[in-house]
């Protein structure tokens, strides 16, 4: 906050909070199971707001008799609706979901901020923004799965279990349904325990939208609700974004089941910084990958990799950088720094960067004022990081930048490749040639060069290695949700 | 000298296994008996311990980067090259399989000429399937954006253990080298002779060192250590069907591989078998805005 005895320098802002009247929450959310709100029969449990620990509401929990009624319910409207309906039906309704997210994106873009705990300016212009294109996106395959290059008359699955993260809840939820709709599956799916709120509002679009009772089910609760999910015999498919740790049992579990599995799972990104890129942009796309989003993100620049030469200056320039940055309320316009979304969560980042002091490396922290309430890290960067260093090898999920170097761009190769994660890296250099053969030697699904935490529906977006395996977006996404019919020999 | 007799005294070949280009006995020391389907002994074959596994794929992963970087022109030519060198060794091969198989000359030359067919067919997918496997991306803002796929890695493969022991091992081997992955392959247990014949075809076509390893033995005492190894990318259980397979994929979801599944008999040749040993890179660039 600005101090009045001072002149108020040009990085001093009045509160400019967006308001929550839009808002129209209830005072607990029941299950969305065959087009209506039911009860749940497991002990409902609370969501509050990172940013206030106020209450926001009560949240049903589903318990695995509530998890075998949704997946009827989408089996049932699988075989009685969704899997008889037009291409060119389906896609009408995947359209009309994409104009009422847009019409409600102002509501879900609060709702998401003071659930999750994410800065309003993202929430509002990523986050829902993206959520319509990606419907928007898929709902014209609908009818197009001839040409998805799968062969002819490629078959939907069946029933899709999914399972998604907090750190994008609205944006994981459209980024599974839209593509799975499109190919013809009924969904049932599950938000994180501490962000299902968006999910809610968005199963009273469903019902605006008139779309077929059963075709997508919410269910809420935690860990326990996501086991029974994709364990659930009657499930064909099963989508799970989280860490590699669950990504790993999902796999055991779902092993000679039959069904289909796609995981994205955990990284540990490298952004590599040459001495020839273009230092403010560079900058900016640090600053961008790893805290965007608090670092809540499983493709985060978590890795600095910066060229020995250029090291005092890219630190020096980004130390001033992380100095502007504001952090606070995540409803208010000016904030860049949002709350971290739990406790749990920010105790895990906490004892990691503890780690990383008591490991030798240098912390340094921006100087800014944390609230009295609420789940708060400060941006933070380590330097003199060495590469066996916990916070140079485990998925910290925070703002923490740790910053390594390198001399050629062989070591910053070996550099970037050494993590058994491989989800995403950013390169930074004003030489075409250098970005290209660089990229074709980084073992990750997603390279940025001279960006960083770009998402389209249209661009592919997956992992290598133990960071998963399958793609979403893109044409790729569509068939990770469809039976191939055989591309064959031809002979 | 014995060189004038009416009958010559056959000079039986040592059937061993094939490791980064290389044709070592087994550091067990081991050995099986081979015999033909009417049970007449054919040749004591290794058989391969849980260290020669280990070697084959360090040799796989040394091979890998150097096998990824040829061109796929080159490396359309090389599968190419081996459809040419089993073609003039055909006899040998019918041979084996009539020994091994009991098969008629008829089928074991129609099982040949198939295997020939098929590396002829991958032969020709290396400088394609990118272009047909993956996409320009038409993006909202000011990038270029494409995904192309490209090898996993190093893949490790139950060969299809039923019947065709040489068709079998070319429709498992041939999709994964030709994108780029090199391969530790655990050949038809029963039928192994037709598998190291081959080796000694790729061994003197141009494929590198590495590229193939094969491994004979027994499947299920050699893929669970496979399946848990942390520097295989991914897993191909055609020929796992008989095997316990859902522990293999258990053990492999312990470093997230790649699984294929069992299949029943010799796999059709497909670029659905390519593109399942194969990883999509996506890669943005910005565009200035001009």
């Amino acid at each position: 906050m600005s101090d009045l005895s001072k002149t108020p320098s040009f990085l001093d802002y009045a509160p400019a909070p967006e308001s929550t009247s839009i808002l129209h929450l209830k005072k607990s959310y029941g299950l969305f199971i065959d087009g209506e709100f039911v009860k749940g029969h497991g002990a409902p449990f609370l969501t509050i707001s990172p940013s206030s620990e106020q209450k926001i509401a009560e949240i049903a929990n589903a318990n695995s008799r509530d998890v075998d009624v949704a997946v009827a319910a989408a089996r049932k409207a699988y075989d009685r609706t969704w899997s008889r309906m037009s291409g060119a039906d389906r896609g009408k309704y995947l359209f009309r979901i994409a104009r009422l997210v847009q019409e409600r994106a102002r509501e879900l873009a609060v709702a998401e901020s003071l659930d999750n705990g994410k800065p309003i300016k993202e929430s509002r212009d990523v986050d829902v923004p993206l959520v319509a294109a990606w419907f928007f996106y898929y709902a014209g395959w609908a009818d197009k799965l001839d040409y998805a290059g799968l062969g002819p008359n490629p078959k939907a699955l069946g029933v899709a279990a999914q399972v998604i993260p907090w750190n994008f809840p609205l944006l994981m939820l459209a980024w599974k349904v839209a593509p799975a709709l499109a190919a013809g599956n009924t969904v049932v799916i599950k938000p994180a325990e501490t962000t299902s709120l968006s999910a809610m509002i968005f199963a009273e679009i469903l019902q605006q939208a008139d779309l077929p009772a059963g075709v997508v089910n919410i269910i809420t609760g935690a860990g326990d609700t996501g086991e029974a999910l994709v364990n659930h015999p009657d499930v064909n498919k099963v989508a799970f974004t989280g860490s590699t740790a669950v990504g790993r049992a999902i796999a055991k579990s779902t092993a000679g089941s039959g069904k289909k599995l796609t995981l994205e799972l955990g990284g540990k990104a490298a952004n590599i910084v040459f001495d020839d890129a273009p230092i403010d942009q560079a900058i900016e796309g640090i600053v961008n990958g790893i805290f965007f989003n608090q670092g809540h993100v499983c493709c985060a620049g978590s890795r600095l990799l910066v060229q020995e030469n250029v090291h005092d200056e890219v630190v020096d320039r980004l130390k001033s950088r992380l100095g502007t940055l504001r952090l606070g309320d995540p409803l208010d316009k000016n904030t860049d720094i949002g709350a971290i979304n739990s406790r749990e969560q920010l105790d895990r980042v906490r004892e990691l960067s503890d780690i990383g002091e008591a490991e030798g490396a240098v912390r340094w922290s921006a100087p800014c004022v944390i609230p009295d309430k609420g789940f708060w890290f400060a941006p933070t960067i380590f330097t003199n990081v060495s590469t066996s260093s916990r916070i140079a090898r485990d998925e910290i999920f925070g703002p923490v930048l740790a910053v390594l170097t390198f001399r050629t761009p062989g070591e910053a190769i070996a550099k970037a490749n050494n993590t058994p994660y491989g989800l995403s890296a950013g390169i930074w250099s004003d030489k075409g040639s250098k970005i290209l053969a660089v990229a074709d030697k980084l073992r990750a699904g997603v390279i940025w060069a001279n960006t960083f935490n770009r998402f389209d529906p249209a661009s592919p977006f997956g992992g290598y290695k133990e960071s998963g395996f399958g793609r979403e977006g893109g044409r790729h996404g569509l068939a990770a949700y469809l039976e191939s019919a055989g591309w064959g020999s031809g002979k | 000298m014995g060189f004038g007799q009416m009958t010559r005294l056959t000079v039986p070949k040592t059937y061993k296994l094939y490791i980064g280009g290389k044709f070592p006995r087994s550091e067990s020391g081991r050995t099986y008996e081979v015999v033909s389907k009417k049970g007449v002994f054919l040749a004591n074959v290794a058989l391969a311990s849980r260290k020669d596994a280990r070697d084959a794929v360090v040799a796989a992963r040394g091979a890998q980067p150097g096998w990824s970087a040829a061109t796929a022109y080159n490396r359309g030519q090389v599968l190419y090259r081996i459809a040419e060198l089993l073609e003039g060794r055909r006899e040998q091969f019918v041979e084996e399989l009539i020994a091994t198989e009991g098969a008629s000359k008829a089928v074991a030359a129609k099982q040949v000429d198939t295997a020939i067919d098929a590396w002829v067919w991958y032969a020709g997918w290396a400088d394609k399937y990118v272009q047909v496997a993956g996409n320009g991306n038409p993006v909202s803002g000011p990038y270029f954006n494409l995904s192309t796929p490209e090898p996993t890695g190093v893949v490790a493969i139950v060969a299809p253990q039923a019947s065709s022991s040489l068709l079998g091992l070319v429709s498992v081997i041939a999709p994964a080298i030709l994108s780029g992955n090199t391969v530790v392959v655990i050949a038809n247990h029963a039928a192994p002779l037709a598998a190291v014949s081959l080796a000694e075809v790729l061994a003197t076509s141009d494929v590198p060192g590495g590229v193939v390893n094969i491994l004979t033995g027994s499947p299920s005492e050699i893929a669970p250590w496979l399946a848990g190894h942390a520097d295989v990318n991914a897993i191909d259980l055609a020929g796992a069907e008989a095997l316990d397979w859902v522990d293999l994929m258990v053990t492999a979801a312990d470093t997230l591989k790649r699984v294929l599944p069992p299949e029943a008999g010799v796999p059709a040749p497909s670029l659905e078998r390519i593109v399942a040993l194969t990883e999509t890179k996506t890669v943005w660039h910005t565009k200035s805005l001009i």
